[in-house]
Order: C-alpha cells, then sequence, then structure tokens
C-alpha cells in the first residue's frame, strides 16, 4: 500500500528536478537575450534582418524590460543570456564588476568600425581601455520652450537660452504661476535631481570622472541655484505634486495645456510631443553651459555578452548585424512605412551610430510638415556630437544614489547645498572602498 | 498509533517538509551564513565576521528606515483596529443588509497592492487629488500627501486603511460569538453602552483582537509594495521624495540588489527577524494578562 505514494513522491520529485537539466542556453545555434523587447518596427525589422541572414539560429527573445537582479542571478548562478540590452549607464558598471565580455575581439572579427559610433556612447561603454558593449540608441538633453506662454509673459527666450543663470531665474519666476501655495504652472524644470551631472557640466564642473567631485565647490553653486529656482516657483513639495498631475505622453500634455513654461528634457519627449499633440508651439533649442556653449548629455541603451555566455561568436553576429548602419535604415524605412499608413509623420530614429544616423536623417525622415519635428530634430542632432557622458564606475549605482539623495536634501531644504553634497562625496568614497574600485 | 500510521503520516506530510527545508529553513541559514560575509553576486563570498552588524548600528539611512517602519506601524496597527472594530460594530446592527454591506467592505482588499498604489498616487495628489478636494469642500487646505516628507508616511496609513475589511470581518465573526445573555446581564446591572463594550465585548473578543494585532505589526514592520510601487518605481536608487517613504525593507532592498550587497542586507533581514520576533514575544507576554480564552476559562 505504500509503495504507490512513494513512487508518486518520486516521479514528482524527479519531474521537479527537471530544471537542474541543460537549459534552452545550452542549445547550439540557440539565442537568448534579455532586457529586449519587440515594441515597433526598431526592434521586429532588425530583427527579420538577423533571422533572414542566419535562419538556423533559433533566436529567444525574452520580452520584457531589463531587470538587474534577474540578470546579476543569472551570471552568478552561470546561467547567464547570451546577450544583454540595457541602459549604457548601468552596462558600464557591470563591465567594471566584470560581469560582461571584452567585446574586442568579437568587433575586430565582424570588422565593426567603432569609429563610427558617437563618442560619448562609446566612452559609456569602455571601462579602462577595453570595449564591453556596442551602442544602440542614443539620447540627449535639450531645451523645450513653450512658444505662447512666453510670448503671453513677455520672456525673451534669449534669457533661457544663454547660460546666464540669472537672467535664467529672473525668467522662470516671471513665468511661473504660483497662487495661495498652490503651483499653477512651472516656468522652468531644471528636472532635478536627475540632471544634476549636466547643471554641474554647465559650471565648468564634471560630477564623475575617474574619482567622483560631488563636494566641487562648482557642482555645490549649481545645486544651489536649482534649489533656489525650484524655491521661487512654489518649493519643492508643490512643485513635484504639480509636476505629477502632467499628461506627458497625452494629446493634453504639460504644453499643450499651459501647465509649464520650460524645461530641459531627454530628446526622446521631442519625438512623443509630436505624436501625441503635432500642432504643439514649442521651440527645441540647445541646452548650454554658463559661457553660452552648447551642452548635452548622452543617454541610450547598449548590447552586451555576459560573463559566461554560451553562444559569444554567435551574440556578436547578432549584435554586429543589429547595429549596422543598413539594418537601422532597413528598420527605419520599416518604422517610417508602418507610421504612414496610418498617416502619421515618422519622427526619425536617433541611434549611436553616426553613418545610420546619417542616411536615416536623409533618405527616410518624414516630417510631413510638422514644425516640432522639423525644427526639433534638426536643433537634436546639431548637439549629439556635443555630448559628454559619465564613465563607467563599478559603484555606479550607489554614486548615483548618494549624488540625487543630496540633491533632493537640498531640494526640500533640509541641508545647506554644502552640507548635503559633502556628506554625498563621504558616502561616495566609501561606495567606491567597499565595491574594490580604489 | 500504529507504526505504519505514523509512517503514512510522515509520508503526507513529507511534501511540506521538504518544501520547508529547501524554500525556507534552508535560504535562511544560507542567508544567516551570508550576514557574516562580503558578497555581491559576481565574486565568492569573503568571510567579515560581525563588520556588516557593525555597520548596521552606525548607517544612518537603516535608522531612518527602521525609524519610518515602527512610525508607519505605530500608527497603522492601532487605526486599523479601532476603525475595523468600529466597521464591524456597524455591521453587525445592518440587519439583513449586513451581507450586501459585508461584501462591499472587503472587496477593497482584492485590489492588487500595485494597482491600489497607483490609485492612491492620483487620490493623494496634493495639487488636485480626490482627497484634498473633499477637505476642501469643509474648509482645509490638505496637505502635499506625496511629496511633502512630513505628510507621506500618514498618507501611507490612509491608503493602508484601504485593505481594513479582512480585518473587520474578522472582528464581526468574533463579535457574533459573544453571548448575548453577557449583555443582557449587564443591561440589567444598568451598565452603559460604553461599559458594556469594555466589559463585554472587548473581552469577549480579545482572542481576535491579540490575533489582529500580532499579524497587522508583523506585515507592518515588512511594508513594501505600495510604498515602493509609489515612491521608488521611477528611481529605485533615490526617489524625488528622498527618504520619508524609505522603509526597512525597501531599504534592504536596495542593498541587496542595488548595490549588490548581499551579506549586509542578509544582516539588515536579520536584524529585522529579531526586532519582530522581539516585538512578537513581548506581545505575546502581555497577551496573558489582556487575552481571554473561552475554551480556557
Amino acid at each position: 500500500m505504500t509503495r504507490w505514494p512513494i513512487t508518486l513522491l518520486v516521479v514528482l520529485l524527479v519531474a521537479g528536478c527537471g530544471g537542474l537539466g541543460p537549459s534552452a542556453a545550452d542549445q547550439p545555434n540557440t539565442l537568448v537575450t534579455m532586457g529586449f523587447g519587440l515594441p515597433d518596427e526598431h526592434a521586429t525589422a532588425r530583427v527579420a534582418v538577423f533571422k533572414q541572414r542566419r535562419p538556423d539560429v533559433d533566436l529567444r527573445i525574452n520580452e520584457g524590460v531589463f531587470d538587474e537582479q534577474q540578470f546579476l542571478s543569472s551570471v552568478a548562478a552561470g546561467d547567464p543570456p547570451d546577450l544583454v540590452y540595457a541602459d549604457r549607464r548601468k552596462l558600464g558598471g557591470y563591465a567594471a564588476r566584470g560581469a560582461v565580455q571584452d567585446l574586442g575581439p568579437c568587433l575586430r572579427s565582424r570588422q565593426v568600425d567603432l569609429g563610427q559610433y558617437r563618442e560619448a556612447a562609446v566612452r559609456q561603454v569602455t571601462y579602462r581601455g577595453t570595449v564591453y558593449g556596442v551602442p544602440d540608441f542614443f539620447t540627449v538633453r535639450v531645451l523645450i520652450l513653450n512658444n505662447p506662454v512666453l510670448r503671453e509673459a513677455g520672456v525673451d527666450p534669449a534669457a533661457l537660452l544663454a547660460g546666464d543663470w540669472k537672467a535664467l531665474a529672473e525668467a522662470a519666476a516671471a513665468l511661473a504661476r504660483v497662487q495661495d501655495g498652490r503651483v499653477q504652472r512651472i516656468g522652468f524644470d531644471p528636472r532635478m535631481p536627475e540632471f544634476v551631472a549636466l547643471w554641474a557640466k554647465a559650471n565648468g564642473a564634471d560630477l564623475l570622472g575617474d574619482e567622483p567631485h560631488l563636494d566641487d565647490p562648482r557642482v555645490v553653486e549649481a545645486v544651489r541655484f536649482a534649489a533656489d529656482l525650484v524655491r521661487a516657483q512654489g518649493g519643492w513639495a508643490s512643485f513635484k505634486a504639480f509636476r505629477d498631475t502632467f499628461d506627458s505622453f497625452g494629446a493634453n500634455n504639460e504644453f499643450v495645456s499651459g501647465q509649464l513654461a520650460a524645461m530641459v528634457m531627454d530628446s526622446w519627449y521631442v519625438n512623443t510631443l509630436a505624436a501625441n499633440s503635432p500642432d504643439v508651439d514649442v521651440t527645441v533649442a540647445p541646452f548650454t553651459d554658463r559661457r553660452g556653449d552648447p551642452l548635452t548629455e548622452a543617454g541610450g541603451q547598449a548590447w552586451a555578452v555576459p560573463k559566461g555566455a554560451r553562444h559569444p561568436e554567435l551574440a556578436c553576429e547578432f549584435i554586429a548585424t543589429m547595429t549596422a548602419a543598413d539594418t537601422w535604415v532597413t528598420a527605419a524605412e520599416a518604422r517610417r512605412d508602418a507610421l504612414a499608413k496610418k498617416g502619421k509623420p515618422y519622427s526619425g530614429t536617433f541611434t549611436a551610430n553616426r553613418a545610420a544616423d546619417e542616411r536615416i536623417f536623409n533618405e527616410v525622415f518624414d516630417p510631413r510638415g510638422i514644425r516640432v519635428l522639423q525644427q526639433g530634430v534638426e536643433v537634436v542632432r546639431s548637439v549629439q556630437d556635443e555630448a559628454f557622458a559619465l564613465p563607467p564606475n563599478p559603484a555606479a549605482s550607489d554614486l548615483v544614489r548618494s549624488w540625487e539623495s543630496a540633491v533632493t536634501r537640498v531640494l526640500f531644504g533640509r541641508q545647506t547645498p554644502e552640507e548635503s553634497m559633502a556628506q554625498a562625496q563621504r558616502e561616495a568614497d566609501r561606495a567606491i572602498v567597499r565595491v574594490g574600485g580604489r | 498509533m500504529s507504526t505504519r500510521e505514523a509512517r503514512a503520516g510522515w509520508l503526507f506530510v513529507l511534501p511540506w517538509v521538504i518544501g520547508f527545508l529547501l524554500l525556507t529553513a534552508g535560504p535562511m541559514l544560507y542567508s544567516l551564513f551570508l550576514s557574516f560575509t562580503h558578497y555581491d553576486l559576481l565574486k565568492p563570498a569573503r568571510f567579515t565576521g560581525l563588520t556588516n552588524y557593525r555597520e548596521i548600528l552606525r548607517d544612518g539611512r537603516a535608522a531612518t528606515a527602521l525609524w519610518n517602519t515602527v512610525f508607519f506601524t505605530l500608527l497603522h496597527v492601532p487605526l486599523q483596529i479601532v476603525l475595523a472594530l468600529g466597521l464591524a460594530s456597524l455591521l453587525r446592527r445592518a440587519g439583513r443588509s449586513a451581507g450586501f454591506f459585508r461584501t462591499v467592505l472587503f472587496l477593497p482588499t482584492m485590489t492588487p497592492p500595485v494597482a491600489l498604489a497607483a490609485l492612491f498616487l492620483l487620490l493623494l495628489n496634493g495639487q488636485n487629488g480626490a482627497v484634498n478636494a473633499m477637505l476642501g469642500w469643509f474648509g482645509f487646505t490638505g496637505p502635499q500627501w506625496t511629496t511633502d516628507p512630513a505628510w507621506i508616511k500618514p498618507g501611507l496609513v490612509l491608503m493602508s486603511l484601504w485593505t481594513i475589511g479582512s480585518t473587520a470581518v474578522l472582528y464581526l465573526a468574533a463579535l457574533t460569538r459573544v453571548p448575548g445573555e453577557r449583555y443582557e446581564a449587564a443591561r440589567l446591572d444598568g451598565a452603559s453602552a460604553f461599559r458594556q463594550f469594555w466589559h463585554v465585548t472587548l473581552p469577549g473578543i480579545s482572542g481576535t483582537v491579540y490575533f489582529t494585532l500580532i499579524v497587522n505589526t508583523i506585515a507592518s514592520l515588512q511594508v513594501f509594495t505600495e510604498a515602493y510601487t509609489m515612491f521608488f518605481g521611477a528611481r529605485p536608487s533615490s526617489p524625488a521624495e528622498g527618504d520619508a517613504a524609505l522603509f526597512y525593507v525597501i531599504y534592504l532592498f536596495q542593498e541587496a540588489f542595488g548595490s549588490l550587497r548581499m551579506g549586509y542586507a542578509s544582516a539588515l533581514a536579520w536584524v529585522l527577524f529579531l526586532v519582530i520576533a522581539a516585538i512578537t514575544a513581548l506581545q505575546v507576554r502581555l497577551s496573558r494578562d489582556y487575552v481571554h480564552y473561552e475554551d480556557r476559562a
């Protein structure tokens, strides 16, 4: 009588342990990706190019956003995917920690010319002279000005453009509307604390070089300026609560509704504005440093091959195909055609591959007379090669937390900029020592 | 019990025992080991003795996170108990429509925590949220619930009361079990409504109140999902609201999966385990004097 339950139990246990056998990634000619999805033609058309070239490869795209925990656990367990697609700021940190492989030999064997890629993007995936990733998309940060609001308030756009912080503060105060402690319009949104590196650079300081410079007097001055800017517009609690009410991805976004006069923002938002409110009357302009020179910060994703990947050669071939200029152009055409069927403009694709961008914007770009695209895209393209990027650091997550928390404390008025940034510097130093980066 | 019966009994509990050893006891022991090491997932764990525990004592953010969690618990648990008891008392008087109201009261408990958090971000918005709009009807200017550090925790407590229904349903069941003749006797003795509640109702349901006190205290000390979704979803490392919503388990999660400090996070987890164990032990000790069980009378 007792044999049956025991047999059943053994069968269940054996079945349950099925996962201990070979994983999908062990199969020959299988390519498993992580962090990459197929939301539009930029992804599907490029994947189609690879599949056309390598129909024998079983490509397994693990759709979904990049999950740091899932990725690092898989590397630690010796069962990583063949490819990982993530924010370049994160990948740099993984390179510094040895979680991804050196791609130098792979790129040389595939004759991938990194000289075609934007310098800031390559810097983000290069650690101690070794390239660990291939940049994919490329974003920059620009100013977006709400023309009707500026005209109505009689504010000269030049006050927001010249890098003159005194004029900017006066313009922001004139543009903002605060009544009985309630914010009704933001005059200028400096996008703090997330854009602190850009403001520091505008004041001549590198937030992070080989070492963090969080308590540099120029960084402190930039933080104080941004905090004062916010304080003059209702204070951080009201300012942030008001910003949270924006319908940023809708037709009645903050520019259409007149809730925002101006802000510094990632370039992808120009495309979002054009798609959701094509008639919006805005001016896109370069962000400038205090001397008035254009300045912007690079962002975007990159491909990398994790340590312990089963098919590094195949992964390399996939990366080379996905980021090649021809593939990008094919994807851009597919995207343009799909949008055209819906009667919508194609706002272009900003890649880290300069050669691809050249062809996309000369041959495929289809703004259909939408002003924000015609004017905005030109500005975005003009500043792409001026972009700076923070270098990879093994303690990147901790460093970002240190400086963003510090700026938040100043925004709330809980600490002076000097105290807060000094505390952030101490925290950053400790974090770097902890990860053995010193 | 015969040997055969004992063997069969063990066989039936064996899947649970295996699951417990492999999925609970094993990882717990492993995390205890990790708490004495430096481990970043990518390199082998390095033994560091009591360093992690000593660091917790000096860690300002750990102290902030612990204080936030205790503050939330001290507000949430008593409020939950008092309001749930009030609602259960009202439900008991609802007569025929009690079933309908019981369902209505319990329904919010079914809302997924992430959806609940997203909903309350809108309701609690200081500029145009519904909560402040309602306060405005009575002439009050509502605070910035989601952005002012002084009001973030009270806002989270307000949100946590959304799921009061599950506790109220437990109290309702307990209230119906209090013998009616005790109230009759109390009334004959001239006891006021308050004295009836204090001397008859409360002792009669003290076992259930004690149970909810322990369960809600443990749950509050482990609060994570709603606060994380509301304030850490967009920027996991440093939300724009500062550390006001940094609860202990959120900090533990940040240290483990943001900073990859698995050893330190394990030490944080064991400290929390000890704090919960100590508080629960205290509650058990106090229950001897204040909790009344019918079957032990």
